[in-house]
C-alpha cells in the first residue's frame, strides 16, 4: 500500500484507498506522511470546484458593479457601512487564515494535538468573523435596509450573504473534521480532507479581499 | 527528520511572510479611506484597487501555494483560465451595462413625458 501511495497513478486522475488500515493512526510510518501536498487527483478536482465557485463570486461581483449605485432613493453605502467593524472582521478572517496554515504545518509533521489546537483557533476566529457579519446584517435589517429596498441592497445582500454562507459551511466542515480526527486520528483520508478545507478556507479569505476592497472601501468612497 | 523540520521552517516563513504582507496591504487602504488623508477620491480608489490586487496575488502564492509546477501545471492553468473568464464577465458586464445606462432616458425626463401624454 505504501508503494502505491508513494508513486502517483500514471494518468494522475484516480485515487483508490479501499484498503485503508483502520489502525493506521497508531503508527507514524504508514507511508503517506511524505506525500506531496498536491499529489492526488482529489486536490486538483477540489481546486477546479473552487475555480467554479470563483466564477459564481465573479458573477455576483459583476451584478454588484452594475447595480451597486442604484439606490432607489434608499440608503447608500456611506450611510450604512461601519468601516471599523469591517476592519475587525477582516482581521479575524486573516488571522484564521494564518492559523489554518499553522494547522497544515502541524498536520504534515503528524502532530495531531497541535494541529487540532490550531484548527480550533481557526474555528474561533471564523466564528468571530461570522458573528460580526450576522450582527451587521441584523443591524441593516432593523434599520430598514433589507435586500428588498433597492437594487444596490439586493446585490449587496446576495454577494456578502453568499460569502457568509460559504464561511458558515467552512466552519461546519471544520467542526465535522475535528470530530473525524478525534475519532479516527490523522489518517490519509483525514489529511486529504483537511488539505481540501485549507484550500477552501484560504479561498474564502481571498474572496473577502474583493468584498472589503470593492463593496466596502470603494462603496464608501463613491 | 531534518528535512521535515527544514520544510516546516520554510512553511512557517511562507505563512508568516504572507500574513505580514496581507496585514500591510490591508491596513494601507483602510487607513486612507477611514482617515481621508488624501482628498482626491480617484487616487484613493486606485490605491484600494492596486493593494487589493497585490493582496490577491500574495494569497495565491503564499496561502494557496499555486505554482507553475504544482499538479503538472493544471492548477495554474485552471486559475489562469478562470481569471480570463472573470475579466470577460466583469469588464464585459460593466462596459455593456454602462453604455446601456447612458442611452437610457433620464428619470425626470421620463416623468415629464408621462405627464404630457395626451
Amino acid at each position: 500500500m505504501a508503494a502505491s501511495i508513494a508513486s502517483p497513478a500514471p494518468e494522475g486522475g484516480y485515487e483508490f484507498y479501499v484498503t485503508e488500515d483502520p489502525h493506521a493512526h497508531d503508527g507514524h510510518h504508514d507511508g503517506d506522511d511524505h506525500e506531496h501536498h498536491h499529489e492526488t487527483g482529489t486536490m486538483l478536482g477540489f481546486w477546479i470546484y473552487l475555480m467554479s465557485d470563483c466564477l459564481i463570486f465573479g458573477i455576483l461581483f459583476a451584478v454588484y458593479a452594475v447595480l451597486g449605485q442604484s439606490y432607489a432613493a434608499g440608503p447608500a453605502p456611506i450611510d450604512l457601512f461601519e468601516l471599523d467593524k469591517i476592519a475587525w472582521a477582516t482581521a479575524w478572517l486573516l488571522l484564521s487564515s494564518i492559523t489554518y496554515g499553522f494547522a497544515m504545518i502541524k498536520m504534515h509533521e503528524d502532530k495531531k494535538n497541535m494541529m487540532m489546537f490550531w484548527l480550533v483557533v481557526t474555528g474561533v476566529f471564523g466564528l468571530a468573523f461570522l458573528y460580526m457579519s450576522i450582527e451587521e446584517f441584523m443591524h441593516l435589517w432593523h434599520i430598514g435596509a433589507g435586500p428588498g429596498e433597492s437594487a444596490f441592497l439586493s446585490a449587496f445582500w446576495t454577494l456578502v450573504g453568499t460569502h457568509g454562507l460559504h464561511v458558515t459551511c467552512g466552519a461546519l466542515w471544520l467542526v465535522i473534521l475535528l470530530i473525524q480526527v478525534q475519532m479516527h486520528g490523522l489518517t490519509h483520508e483525514n489529511k486529504r480532507r483537511i488539505s481540501c478545507l485549507s484550500l477552501f478556507w484560504h479561498f474564502l479569505d481571498l474572496i473577502w479581499i474583493g468584498v472589503f476592497s470593492y463593496v466596502y472601501l470603494i462603496g464608501v468612497l463613491l | 527528520m531534518s528535512a521535515d523540520t527544514h520544510d516546516s521552517a520554510k512553511a512557517y516563513r511562507d505563512y508568516l511572510m504572507g500574513f505580514i504582507f496581507s496585514v500591510i496591504l490591508t491596513v494601507i487602504p483602510f487607513y486612507f479611506v477611514m482617515t481621508g488623508a488624501i482628498s482626491d477620491t480617484n487616487t484613493v480608489i486606485a490605491i484600494v484597487v492596486v493593494m487589493g490586487a497585490i493582496q490577491v496575488l500574495v494569497h495565491v502564492y503564499y496561502f494557496l501555494h499555486v505554482t507553475v509546477s504544482a499538479e503538472d501545471g493544471w492548477q495554474a492553468m485552471s486559475l489562469l483560465f478562470s481569471a480570463i473568464l472573470l475579466v470577460i464577465i466583469l469588464a464585459g458586464s460593466i462596459w455593456v451595462i454602462s453604455h446601456l445606462h447612458e442611452n437610457m432616458m433620464p428619470a425626470h425626463e421620463q416623468i415629464e413625458r408621462v405627464r404630457n401624454l395626451p
